[in-house]
């Protein structure tokens, strides 16, 4: 199950920065992994990536279960590219009928999984160590997002859990009334978007009350808001926004050098 | 000093609807008065509450008259106001408890270095029993509710307004908030409440103003004086006035045959094993607190959900064709002509787009010829008072029409036996007394019925037998 409760020692050193910090270092990060091919600079920024997790307070075990659609779609991008890649360059390593791998497919396979690890680990690994109360904190009070967005969107994010119990409860109740899917695709379609409607109309009731009961608690006066938890965004924060950047140019640069950079445009 | 309140021929009609919410409303509540608002269901107390906390916005209806707080109009005199709803899920914000009562001090603007002492003190005031680092998803509903009630005493108004604030918890959740208004509310704060279980909130209140559902105050005054001059109109009119006699409906012969057999049947670790067995002819009352498993059993009885632990057998009385396969596998149409659940929230169970079409889906499944479907639906609509509604969208409803609505629906397949969640929470007393009589019908005319509730005034009028469980760690026990 994918839970989006933070998952790290809340008192690491890296964990404990900015959250808006944080979400920044991750982007500036891997975007530059993205302009290039190679498996050689994602590998380096996986490398650092895993280096720097005791300093998140991340725990390995707990990072692979949050991660684990990662390692699903990594398994999925080997099949597809070992069954259908039209590049079959290189050394002929395993020949079964149809399907023939080289050397060349397993390297672009292997570049495509690296990106992928190297590209969403960071965002993984800010989730895990941010809370969200704290995010939406940080976002009104260091980046001047407006509080109507932030706020409104972390309390609607409280309600998502009840969703899920919800959907269970409208199925059983429409059983109860006679109302099954059975065997028929088609049965089975109308179902599901009549069970939706059903949710959604109760998902919008509750939001229309939640909202309600907020502006009842002056949300939408006029009078500027203060912050009862203090976000401090300091000489650390940038440094791990500059860090974060550099070891991204750096991990490009020894690609560079080394020559195995593939640039993705051109 | 202030939180007083004067109502000028106040009118509030919501845009699209012919008829007026509220009308012609004069009143006058003085700084620190204590008044329980009571009507009808229809007679527009809450919408009255809700202009008076300035929550009607311009463009979602048009006014009459005038209200004012203070001197002030009400829109513009929302800082002073506070109000507490009835549902604490979507009252509560912020993840954390103290997070949440801190979320309207930071919006009124109150400078930080306040903020927390004021959160602190106004747990405090409301008896919440935790640390403010303690989250409101791990709260009961009781507690939820506190909580929203500390997040508006935080703000401090001078008028405090609370729509129904217990009626959507059980008995010891509601005892919880009584506690909590009665500590926390001083003598500088005007208060009114509008609420329809009046013996529970009279301890509350100094005076009673009735609303008339046509337009008008119909009463105004010390609750003893209201209810010796109109409390018989207002008792059939639907409001719970104390101290009215309540009619016993138990059975008048013994039970029939054994219907269900639930052996070891159990969902840890939300419903320990339990044995039971249901029969025709008997209103069995499922009882016990909350978390005791209470809607997993009649889930399970209903044949919605796979048993986790033991086993749950039908007669051949009740199976026919079936009786060698336990409910849970039972085809949908087959099991609702056999065993009818009516779920907690009835807007669950809706899957059409009027009132009519809700009631004639199940004897359509079933295969009813189209004259019988039509004969069935006209007498239930009339039985439970929804002629009028036939042609309406069950999501407009109101509460008490929603749930007639239910019940009426699982009915029109005639099931064996029926299975009833809370039938009776949060209703009026004249929806309440139709439940009663329907439900007893159904059991004097042989049916079988399991209902689980907190309603002790229903377990009194209408169970032949109750079940009560206990909290998962220990086991049920049966008289």
């Amino acid at each position: 199950m994918i839970t989006l409760e933070p998952i790290a020692a809340p008192d690491a050193p890296l964990a404990r920065r900015n959250p808006v910090a944080k979400l920044a270092a991750a982007m500036l990060f891997a975007f530059p992994l993205m302009a290039t091919l190679d498996p050689v600079a994602p590998a380096i920024a996986i490398a650092v990536e895993l280096a720097v997790l005791p300093l998140f307070g991340v725990h390995p075990g707990l990072l692979v279960r949050r991660a684990w659609p990662l390692l699903a779609a990594a398994g999925g991008i080997l099949v597809t590219l070992v069954l259908f890649a039209a590049d079959r360059s290189g050394r002929v390593l395993l020949d079964a009928g149809p399907v023939v791998v080289t050397s060349g497919v397993l390297v672009t396979a292997l570049g495509l999984v690296l990106r992928l690890f190297a590209v969403a680990l960071p965002g993984v690994i800010v989730f895990a160590t941010t809370d969200p109360t704290d995010l939406a904190d940080a976002l009104v009070q260091n980046a001047k997002a407006p509080a109507r967005f932030a706020i409104g969107a972390l309390a609607a994010f409280r309600l998502v859990p009840l969703l899920g119990q919800e959907w269970q409860m409208i199925t059983m109740a429409r059983r109860a009334r006679g109302v099954e899917a059975g065997r028929s695709p088609v049965a089975r379609l109308r179902l599901f978007v009549s069970t939706a409607f059903t949710l959604l109309v109760g998902a919008i009731r509750r939001g229309t009350r939640l909202a309600v009961a907020m502006d009842a608690r002056g949300f939408d006066s006029d009078v500027p808001r203060t912050f009862a938890r203090r976000q401090r965004f300091g000489v650390a924060d940038w440094l791990l926004i500059v860090g974060a950047t550099a070891t991204a140019g750096a991990a490009l640069a020894v690609s560079v050098a080394l020559g195995t950079f593939r640039p993705l445009i051109g | 000093m202030g939180g007083g309140v004067r109502l000028r021929g106040f009118g509030w009609r919501h845009a699209g609807r012919r008829a007026w919410a509220v009308r012609g409303v004069d009143l006058r509540v003085d700084h620190g008065e204590r008044v329980l608002l009571l009507g009808p269901s229809g007679a527009g107390k809450s919408t009255l509450l809700a202009a008076l906390a300035g929550l009607l916005p311009e463009d979602s209806g048009e006014p009459e008259g005038t209200i004012e707080i203070d001197g002030r109009p009400a829109a513009e005199a929302r800082d002073r106001v506070g109000i507490v709803f009835q549902d604490p899920q979507s009252q509560l914000v912020m993840a954390r408890s103290g997070d949440d009562v801190a979320f309207g001090l930071e919006n009124r603007g109150v400078p930080a270095e306040q903020i927390w002492h004021r959160v602190d003190e106004a747990l405090h005031r409301v008896g919440f029993p935790y640390h403010r680092d303690r989250p409101t998803a791990a709260l009961s509903g009781g507690e939820q509710q506190r909580l929203a009630l500390a997040g508006v005493l935080a703000l401090r108004p001078d008028l405090l307004l609370l729509d129904e604030p217990t009626a959507n918890l059980d008995p010891a959740g509601a005892a919880l908030i009584r506690a909590a208004l009665a500590r926390a509310v001083d003598a500088d704060t005007t208060l009114i409440l509008v609420e329809h279980r009046v013996a529970e909130a009279l301890p509350l209140v100094d005076r009673v103003v009735v609303l008339e559902p046509g337009g008008g105050v119909r009463a105004d005054g010390p609750p003893d004086a209201v209810f010796a001059a109109h409390g018989d109109a207002l008792a059939a009119e639907g409001v719970w006035v104390p101290g009215r006699e309540i009619p016993s409906r138990r059975a008048a012969g013994p039970p029939g045959e054994v219907l269900l057999t639930a052996e070891r049947l159990g969902q840890p670790p939300r419903l320990a094993p339990t044995d039971l067995t249901v029969r025709a002819g008997e209103a069995l009352a499922v009882l016990g607190p909350n978390g005791a498993g209470k809607s997993t059993l009649a889930l399970l009885l209903g044949g919605l959900l796979k048993p986790a632990t033991g086993r749950l057998a039908a007669s051949a009385e009740l199976a026919g064709a079936d009786s060698r396969s336990a409910p849970h596998r039972w085809r949908a149409p087959a099991l609702t002509r056999r065993i009818g659940s009516v779920f907690q929230n009835p807007e669950h169970q809706f899957v059409t787009g009027t009132v009519f079409d809700e009631l004639a889906l199940g004897p359509r499944r079933t295969g009813a010829s189209e004259s019988a479907v039509h004969d069935r639906v006209t007498d239930l609509l009339s039985r439970l008072r929804l002629d009028r509604l036939a042609a309406a969208n069950p999501y407009t409803l109101s509460g008490g029409e929603a749930r007639r609505l239910s019940v009426a629906t699982a009915l029109a397949t005639a099931p064996r036996l029926l299975i009833c969640d809370e039938p009776t929470f949060g209703q009026d007393r004249r929806t309440w007394r139709e439940l009663v009589d329907l439900l007893g019908d159904l059991r004097d005319a042989g049916h079988g019925l399991v209902t689980v509730t907190h309603d002790a005034e229903f377990v009194a009028a209408l169970a032949d037998r109750t079940l009560t469980l206990a909290p998962p760690e220990a086991g049920p026990e049966q008289r």
